[in-house]
């Protein structure tokens, strides 16, 4: 049981900054998402704070230790690998008690652990195979069993679920959830997959280029995206961004369409914004929630449909912008058909258009 | 119907065609040694007789028999040469093996300043035939008075292995996942001990293929032993075989015995380890 603080952490390779001075805390048991696009600098973080990576500047401190200088096997942390990195000469049985027995723990003690931690993960009738004997879940709960066997104060989790496939990544998004709250330990998650992140996470923290761009509960970032790349990376489909320009408390986009400025923001002529929409918020009239207080109401021809079943998403087209709707209570559409959508503005965001600032903060 | 029958006549005569010249490659390959395994069995005047007996009508030990004899009935000290080729080959296989681990392991994970030009040098010293060496070790080694010692042999075969198992290493070392070691690192050991614990016995399989490389190349090296072994303090097996060449004759017979005594542990040692040469130890460790 530890919390986690990053202060000013930085990773350099040479003159190359790959991770600018971001600083964190989390909370004992908190369940905290690193994600971002690859290459965003979040793995970086994780094995700084596992001790994989040196840290060129700055200070990771684990429950209340600073822990720079402290090789792996100090901090008391275990690590479930993306290609779960078990060992192969060894059986199941071997793989989840290895930590235990280089701790030089009693033979009986490590049986114990090692039969508890395979009752929790559905290992028992495993345990005497080598993982090349086993399947991609079955190494992946393998993986997650080593982990657990020694109680660690953290777990650090990188991006464990993306060589599963999609059904048994969801299945094991679940078994993941469900261990937290049996185990209760803090637990650092890095992903790039959203979905991942909006269902696991106590907290998300959202990384592009070596910075933190927001932090914040899933809901948070979901309805208050700091600027339109969190607008974008969180959320399924992305929000839409329509370009345009503020004129009398409207933005009018680039066809002459016009539509109010949200509710709530006061936003000067001339100003160039993103308005952004998610797809939840644009729906045709007669096939969408009902109305919010503030609505506004566009034509648009629809070139695609992507049926789901109880929703079918539309592909249609606003000025110049390719927009995504969802429709309720789906109907067929053909494509080209022109419809009426009605805008909830209350869940509408602006961006400035050039550095994607949210004008909503 | 008739395509495909003469697709699959087409495919059985390529299988023929192919099963045919691979036992010609095999005869080939095989026959100098069978030759070697019968005459040693075979008296001398079938050995030598015009025209060739090609099925051999009498089969005996007596070159077996005469080897292992006193020195005036054609004997060589077998023990002694045996004994020689066995110390300088295991100790000069298991410093190349010590060395060729380091140094893989170097090669495959750390990072350092001009590595490729390093590697290519170490490879670039396999290019050197061996027996280019051999004025020069021998006058370097009479000078410093290592010559026609198992200490000097040894040390020219380390060198010589050296940059092999390096190699060899390497790429086996390049296959194991670095999270492994990670991973152990993790899970309370030292650099060390995740080196030993893990790394090591995923790479066996390799290090073994390696070792035997390294143990086949100074049994069977005959050039350089041969100038720098002056008697039977040092000589190897492949050196000893000289003794049966005299002024006017060759033994044949005798030879080929000593020659059928040199294979065998050779060929022993080779199925021992062939187990381990089978690689894909690491397969399940990491994602399939």
């Amino acid at each position: 049981m530890a919390q986690v603080h990053l202060r000013n952490v930085v990773k350099r390779y040479g003159a190359l900054d790959v991770v600018h001075s971001i600083s964190l805390d989390i909370a004992d048991g908190e369940f905290v998402v690193l994600v971002g696009p690859s290459g965003c600098g979040k793995s970086t973080t994780l094995r700084m704070v596992a001790g994989l990576e040196e840290i060129s500047d700055g200070q990771v401190v684990i429950g209340d230790r600073v822990v720079n200088d402290l090789p792996p096997r100090d901090r008391n942390i275990s690590m479930v690998f993306q290609n779960y990195a078990l060992y192969p000469h060894m059986t199941v049985r071997e793989n989840l008690g290895f930590s235990l027995k280089i701790a030089r723990r009693p033979q009986a003690q490590i049986d114990a652990a090692v039969d508890e931690a395979a009752a929790i993960l559905a290992l028992t009738p495993l345990l005497d195979r080598k993982p090349g004997a086993l399947s991609g879940g079955q190494r992946q709960r393998v993986a997650m069993g080593r982990a657990i066997v020694r109680h660690p104060d953290v777990f650090l989790f990188d991006e464990p679920l993306s060589n599963l496939d999609a059904k048994l990544r969801t299945q094991m998004r679940v078994e993941i959830k469900k261990l937290h709250q049996k185990v209760g330990s803090t637990v650092i998650y890095v992903t790039h997959d959203q979905v991942e992140a909006m269902t696991l996470a106590d907290r998300i923290v959202i990384m592009r280029d070596g910075h933190i761009v927001q932090v914040g509960t899933p809901l948070e970032v979901f309805e208050d995206p700091a600027n339109s790349f969190v607008a974008t990376f969180i959320g399924s489909p992305p929000m839409n961004l329509l370009p345009g320009t503020v004129q009398g408390g409207r933005v009018v986009l680039a066809d002459g369409t016009a539509v109010p400025v949200p509710p709530g923001l006061h936003v000067a002529d001339g100003r160039r914004v993103h308005l952004g929409i998610r797809a939840d918020n644009i729906m045709p009239e007669g096939h969408s929630l009902p109305p919010t207080a503030h609505m506004a109401h566009v034509d648009m021809p629809v070139t695609l449909t992507e049926p789901l079943g109880t929703e079918t998403l539309l592909f249609a087209t606003l000025a110049g912008a390719e927009v995504q709707a969802k429709m309720l209570n789906p109907r067929p559409v053909t494509p080209g058909e022109r419809l009426r959508f009605g805008i909830a503005l209350d869940k509408c965001h602006l961006f400035d258009a050039d550095s994607g600032v949210s004008l909503r903060m | 119907m008739a395509s495909v029958t003469r697709h699959r006549l087409n495919k059985r005569l390529l299988r023929a065609g192919h099963l045919i010249g691979l036992f010609v490659a095999m005869t080939v390959i095989c026959l100098p040694g069978l030759w070697v395994v019968l005459n040693s069995f075979r008296p001398t005047v079938e050995i030598m007789a015009k025209p060739p007996v090609w099925i051999p009508n009498d089969l005996n030990l007596d070159h077996y028999r005469a080897m292992f004899g006193g020195a005036g009935e054609g004997g060589v000290p077998v023990w002694t040469y045996f004994r020689n080729s066995l110390i300088v080959s295991v100790t000069s296989t298991l410093i190349a093996l010590l060395v060729g681990m380091a140094g893989g392991y170097a090669f495959a994970r750390c990072r350092f300043k001009r590595k490729s030009t390093a590697f290519v040098v170490l490879m670039a010293s396999r290019a050197v035939p061996g027996v280019a060496l051999s004025l020069p070790l021998f006058i370097i080694f009479g000078r410093t008075g290592i010559i026609d010692t198992h200490f000097g042999l040894i040390l020219v075969y380390v060198a010589m292995n050296v940059p092999f198992t390096i190699w060899l290493i390497d790429g086996f070392f390049r296959q194991v996942p670095r999270e492994l070691a990670e991973a152990a690192e993790i899970d309370g050991c030292t650099r060390w001990q995740a080196f030993w614990k893990v790394e090591f016995p995923v790479a066996r399989a390799g290090i073994a293929s390696a070792g035997i490389f390294a143990f086949l190349t100074s049994w069977n090296e005959y050039a350089l032993a041969s100038q720098l072994t002056r008697s039977v303090t040092s000589k190897t097996m492949p050196v000893g075989l000289l003794d049966f060449t005299s002024q006017f004759t060759l033994n044949w017979g005798g030879m080929c015995a000593l020659a059928v005594l040199m294979i065998l542990p050779a060929l022993v040692l080779t199925f021992i380890v062939q187990k381990h040469l089978i690689a894909g130890l690491t397969f399940g460790g990491v994602k399939g």
